[in-house]
């Protein structure tokens, strides 16, 4: 606890009521049936509503001019703490100061409406974000010289292409300069050239310029580079608060969401089609040939099935997806091809199947994998899905330390050859 | 790595308290005062936006009213012959039509302007009342272009108006007030209950015929005349029709809109700060 915080969050709470009568939309009609049923609801026995603590007792100190990092896992309640400390919605239970002006940036292009032109969007997306004109005015040269719209600028946003918009509203939100800044995951945005600049412009906002910030990411790498001190959420309270590095290293090993194991052998809920073949474990080893749930994208991993044959059986297909944080499939990997359908006989007998998923495969994410076996085209035995989970980080980046877009993030060769002196 | 050697050079910074929702707050009017610049950037927008890709533009504005009342010289004036109060009745009509359709713009678009508006206001802070202010306000922009319609007829009448047009801004300030004051009661409603949007078109429609509109005042019975002054918007179209045309003066009448209007205001004002605190909850 220090004697002049920029901020101090205490026992800060925020809970949210579901099933229960502030239920998020409701009509009229439902309020009046509701207030017609409040006599006699003691006798009825309808379920109680359902209470769910986003945010319990978080307390936090941040003194002016620190930059802080806030992590953890989709739902331990970083933007809620954010949409809090930016006013947008009301804590349940506790109290926070802020010292000076607050600004956030909770999405890229607050208030762009796409009938205005690109000017008329600096000034209405600059005086929603808190700017005054005249701020606006002075600073207006050089958003448009960042965003590199110079040409479009009397343009409706309307026409502009995607990179554009962005640019352009990314431009007019990291112009914003009040003491104490909240920002929310905006920076990964436009091409790659973009992210880069716009990665040098978040750094430059949050050390350079002195001021107080509190920085929501994903980006393991962006927050290391950004903050020194981050804090680590997980189910709405602070399980961290230490330097970057403790934090982050502490959230990667953190296994309660991510599954890099599972020990079926004792026989209880194993895959099995009761027949044929039974599942007795699946892992994720690393490099080092260690279960982790972490993985660096630069490097091989290995998933490791081991299961028993029960009896003689012959094109029994046993292997896994890897699906994306949206559940959907990226590939399909078994332990045979289906082109060669002749010579899969197994004979009774335990077994293990190791598969090698090759280095710099993945991007940066959240991966899961399924389980399936099946006789190809005949029938499934089995579909596990979603059994582990694990998550790849990427040690050093291409392009500064953001994520690339994409899915994958494969190293390709390329060959350029020089044709011609002519243009 | 930042050291307390680059903190602002402000001697005290501005100091933010926040805490859990209470009852019943006050208006912070030095806040909005500090926000005046983003009510007219919201206005100014929904001005320009307003009549963007139409190939008419700020016609609208002036042929809404103008068509509205030639229906109603023709339905009201001709066929059913309302009296006018001597007044020639497009002249008559059109007086009562520029505040009714100020109020009823402002409260549809300040009631609509709170949903509309959801992906701004969930994203960044500003004190809510902006939002419906900025509804009620622009519609004026309308008004003006219509108010040379009025002019330019009264000029074809060779109408002159009488010294009491000195008080016009009064009730054109009283329009916007009561439109401020049922907006705000509907905008806070319609938050939680989306029913209100689909009210407000009968809403505007009953209140049409509810107030001294298509025929005058007087035409009321002077024993209920008071009660009927319980609708704001009847005060304001006669207190209109008097200071432009020089009609009957509304004596009582007049003030018990006043006081309806404070009322209104006031109540309306502590039920949607009470809500903007649940604003981004129930959204």
């Amino acid at each position: 606890m220090s004697d002049n915080p920029a901020i101090r969050v205490s026992h800060l709470g925020k809970k949210y009521t579901i099933g229960g009568p502030q239920e998020k939309y409701r009509t009229f009609r439902d309020a009046i049936v509701n207030s017609a049923k409040a006599p006699f609801r003691r006798l009825s026995s309808s379920e109680p509503p359902q209470e769910f603590w986003a945010l319990k007792d978080v307390s936090f100190d941040v003194e002016p001019g620190e930059v802080v990092g806030i992590i953890g896992r989709n739902g331990a309640g970083k933007s809620t703490l954010l949409k809090i400390l930016s006013r947008i919605t009301s804590p349940t239970e506790g109290t926070v100061d802020l010292y000076g002006r607050v600004g956030s940036l909770l999405e890229v292009g607050t208030g762009f409406h796409p009938e205005l032109t690109g000017r008329e969007n600096i000034f209405l997306s600059g005086s929603i974000l808190g700017m005054k004109k005249r701020e606006i005015d002075s600073k207006l040269d050089e958003i448009v010289k960042f965003s590199e719209i110079e040409k479009f600028l009397d343009t409706p946003a309307k026409r502009y292409s995607s990179g554009m918009y962005v640019r352009l509203a990314f431009a007019v939100a990291s112009h914003l300069e009040t003491e104490i800044l909240l920002i929310d995951e905006v920076l990964a945005v436009g091409d790659a050239q973009f992210q880069e600049k716009s990665l040098g412009k978040m750094g430059d906002v949050a050390t350079k310029e002195g001021r107080t910030v509190l920085f929501v990411s994903h980006n393991m790498a962006a927050v290391n580079k950004l903050c020194p001190r981050s804090l680590l959420l997980h189910n709405g309270g602070i399980i961290k608060d230490d330097s970057s590095k403790e934090v982050i290293d502490l959230y990667s090993n953190q296994n309660s969401i991510l599954k890099a194991f599972i020990d079926w052998s004792q026989k209880t809920n194993a895959p099995t089609d009761g027949e044929v073949i039974i599942v007795t474990s699946i892992s994720i080893l690393n490099r080092n040939g260690i279960s982790n749930s972490t993985i660096y994208a630069e490097e091989p991993f290995w998933i490791v099935l081991e299961y028993e044959i029960l009896k003689p059986v012959k094109n029994c297909w046993l292997g896994f997806s890897i699906n994306t944080y949206n559940n959907d499939v990226l590939f399909f990997s078994g332990d045979f091809n289906f082109s060669n359908l002749s010579d899969n006989k197994r004979n009774p007998g335990k077994y293990k199947s190791m598969c090698k998923i090759p280095e710099n495969l993945f991007n940066q994410g959240t991966y899961s994998i399924s389980l399936l076996c099946q006789f190809p085209s005949i029938k499934i035995l089995f579909h596990e899905e979603n059994v582990l989970n694990f998550e790849v980080l990427t040690l050093t980046d291409l392009i500064g330390s953001l994520k690339q877009p994409g899915i994958i993030r494969p190293i390709l060769n390329w060959d350029t050859i020089k044709i011609s002196d002519k243009s | 790595m930042v050291t307390s050697g680059n903190t602002h050079e402000m001697s005290s910074p501005p100091h933010l308290h926040i805490s859990p929702p209470k009852k019943w707050i006050p208006v912070n009017l030095r806040e909005l005062w500090n926000y005046r610049e983003l009510l007219s950037s919201f206005m100014w927008r929904d001005v320009k936006i307003r009549y963007k890709q139409t190939a008419l533009g700020f016609l609208w504005a002036v042929l809404q009213p103008l068509l509205m009342m030639l229906i109603f010289s023709v339905v009201f004036g001709r066929l059913a012959r309302l009296p006018s109060d001597g007044v020639p009745y497009p002249l008559f009509v059109l007086a009562a039509l520029l505040p009714w359709t100020l109020f009823a713009e402002g409260i549809t678009r300040s009631t609509s302007s709170m949903i509309t508006n959801a992906h701004i206001m969930t994203k960044v802070y500003f004190p809510r009342l902006i939002m419906p202010l900025s509804g009620i306000l622009s519609p004026l922009v309308d008004f003006a272009f219509s108010f040379s319609i009025l002019i330019v007829l009264m000029v074809l009448y060779g109408f002159i108006p009488t010294l009491n047009i000195i008080f016009l801004p009064l009730f054109i300030l009283l329009a916007l007030a009561t439109s401020l004051g049922i907006g705000l009661w509907l905008s806070a409603l319609n938050v939680q209950y989306r029913d209100f949007q689909y009210t407000i078109p009968f809403l505007i429609q009953l209140g049409l015929f509810a107030s001294p509109v298509v025929y005058p005042a007087s035409l009321v019975p002077e024993s209920v005349r008071f009660f009927y002054g319980l609708n704001p918007m009847a005060g304001v179209i006669e207190g209109f029709r008097w200071a432009l045309l020089g009609t009957e003066m509304p004596g009582a009448m007049i003030l018990v809109s006043v006081g309806m209007v404070v009322v209104l205001l006031v109540s309306g004002a502590f039920y949607f700060r009470k809500m903007e605190q649940y604003y981004a909850d129930v959204v």
